[in-house]
């Protein structure tokens, strides 16, 4: 369609305008309302500013320290503990295979009882979700002090704040594939005369399999990062030596410890998301 | 495509062979597969040192401690207990209303933080190869370090309190949402842009017209969720000092004030829920503007 610039007049427009208020921006009111939130939103930043005590002074005397710290941490050096470094690494990586694994294992049963298509009853349905949110609501980190505090100090607490943590997560992740599977091989393997255990092996099994383990591929992850920080609350892994090294301003270790963090989490995040993109091209052919 | 008419038992033979050598390949690549699994399982356990004994021993133990920080409510005299419960509450509420403005304010200046930033490390977008590459690592290394790590090291360089805590998130959330952002923006239409660039608007004109309007809804929804993160985040950096709800829960833990634990996680919980459920009534106000458009 061709618009004439001759024929955009004003009364046109303003013939437009009646027919269609909403396409010209909202009402004067609504505009109103808008800036009125976005003053709001600002108000509230300039008062966190003040409260938290942002002044130029304190932030500069910061950044000089900062950039003491940072000038302590190069070189970075093992302190002769790279060994130790490197089993606590591994140790982290255990943790978060083991938490990663029991969680999905766990959440499998939940994510069924938890989909619509599965479970009619929904109350209990309703129970299951509210549960779930529950142990995803409750940080990773808390649920590690609390488990430090009944099994003691060590991976097993880190272990099982992981699975408590993502057996929430996973649940819903789960779920969520398994509500969105294609009713058509359900219903085939039905209509040949497939019993519940067959419907479900050959309908959704084949379905939801590479989206669950793509899901807890993800999560592990996620888990790997987090991991590395269990340990300063005494769950396990290396953040109990980051943690130590940074309170007794041993800051070149301290770099060390992160440069190996980093690597690491990079070498994982690389697999991980190979191996992800071979599951997904398995399910999508 | 031609039609087949099948019938068991007459199957061509080079149509079963390939059945069955692709039956073959698939199983060996499942037993191989299996085999790398059991192996690091073993290894996992090993360094984790997770075992059966330990776990039985272990469930009593966390049995025990979950009844203890359980508190005693009795029907008669519900309000009483309750009271006795949540003594500390208006304490309790001050700090998590501190917590959540040190989410949002984080939130607000890593947004900032990542909007500069993913301008750059957006590859279609980014005026020159080295401001793409460090805009690209910086954003990694903020994110990769966690907010804890970041919250402990700024303890000692700004003091205790708030301060540290918020800008460790805002380091984080800057990395985090900055690789969110870019490749949103690697993913708008590019007609616009030429267009603008086309007309001799520069670079900055050019974002601003013909980027920002494309990506602000994502943006907006990838923030909201963030600020949903960084509430959950700034409950716990209390743990080494850095302000917030958190300093209390760890000492309740620590020194053993049994029903403060769960009173206080209950909080946390409840706190994170409304925030969840508020963020989600403004994302779906967001959608439906869009959708009208």
């Amino acid at each position: 369609m061709r618009i004439d610039i001759a024929d955009i007049t004003p009364d046109r427009v303003a013939a437009l305008r009646a027919s269609a208020p909403q396409v010209f921006g909202g009402t004067v009111a609504s505009r109103l309302a808008s800036q009125a939130v976005w003053a709001g939103l600002i108000v509230l930043a300039v008062y966190c500013l003040v409260r938290f005590d942002f002044s130029p002074v304190r932030l500069w005397n910061g950044l000089g320290q900062l950039g003491a710290i940072i000038r302590h941490m190069f070189p970075p050096q093992s302190g002769g503990a790279f060994m130790e470094f490197a089993g606590a690494i591994l140790q982290t990586l255990g943790m978060a295979f083991l938490g990663t694994l029991f969680a999905a294992l766990f959440a499998i049963p939940l994510a069924f009882l938890g989909s619509k298509n599965i479970l009619r009853f929904s109350p209990g349905r309703f129970l299951v979700r509210r549960g779930m949110d529950f142990l995803r609501g409750v940080d990773q980190l808390i649920w590690a002090l609390i488990f430090v505090r009944a099994v003691g100090l060590g991976p097993l607490a880190g272990i099982l704040a992981i699975i408590v943590s993502d057996t929430g997560t996973l649940a819903k992740l789960f779920s969520e594939s398994i509500e969105n599977v294609d009713r058509k091989p359900v219903e085939g393997v039905r209509a040949n005369g497939g019993d519940p255990v067959q419907t479900i092996r050959y309908g959704f099994i084949p379905q939801v399999l590479p989206m669950f383990l793509s899901s807890t591929l993800y999560m592990f992850e996620s888990n790997v990062r987090s991991a590395t920080i269990l340990g300063i609350v005494g769950a396990g892994g290396i953040g109990y030596h980051l943690a130590e090294r940074i309170r007794s301003h041993r800051w070149e270790e301290a770099c060390l410890i992160l440069i190996m963090i980093l690597v690491t989490v990079g070498v994982i995040d690389f697999v991980s998301k190979r191996l992800r993109q071979r599951l997904i091209g398995k399910a999508t052919h | 495509m031609s039609e087949h008419t099948l019938k068991p038992g007459s199957l061509p033979a080079e149509v079963l062979a390939r059945f069955d050598r692709l039956r073959a390949e698939r199983r060996r690549t499942t037993v191989i597969g299996l085999a790398i699994f059991a192996l690091c399982f073993a290894a996992a356990a090993w360094v984790g040192e997770f075992s059966l004994s330990r776990i039985a021993e272990g469930a009593p133990r966390i049995h025990e401690y979950i009844v203890k920080i359980l508190p005693e409510l009795r029907v008669s005299q519900f309000g009483e207990d309750m009271a006795y419960w949540f003594y500390g509450l208006p304490q309790w509420l001050a700090l998590l209303w501190e917590t959540v403005l040190m989410a949002y304010l984080a939130t607000l200046l890593g947004t900032l933080g990542a909007v500069l930033g993913c301008f750059f490390a957006a590859h279609n977008l980014t005026p020159n190869g080295p401001a793409y590459f460090v805009a690209r690592r910086s954003l990694e290394v903020a994110r990769t370090i966690p907010d804890l790590v970041y919250a402990l090291i700024f303890v000692f360089a700004f003091g205790l309190g708030p301060l540290a805590g918020i800008l460790a998130i805002a380091i984080h959330s800057m990395g985090a949402s900055g690789k969110l952002f870019a490749e949103a923006a690697e993913n708008i239409d590019m007609k616009p842009v030429e267009g603008l660039r086309a007309a001799g608007a520069n670079w900055v004109q050019t974002m601003r017209y013909a980027v920002v309007p494309q990506v602000l809804p994502n943006f907006a929804s990838y923030t909201l969720w963030r600020f949903e993160l960084n509430v959950r985040t700034a409950a716990v950096l209390g743990f080494v000092g850095a302000g917030g709800i958190g300093q209390e829960l760890i000492t309740a833990i620590r020194m053993l004030y049994y029903e403060d634990v769960s009173a206080l996680v209950l909080l946390i919980v409840l706190t994170v829920t409304c925030i969840d459920l508020l963020c989600e009534k403004v994302r779906h106000h967001f959608i439906g503007k869009e959708n009208l458009a």
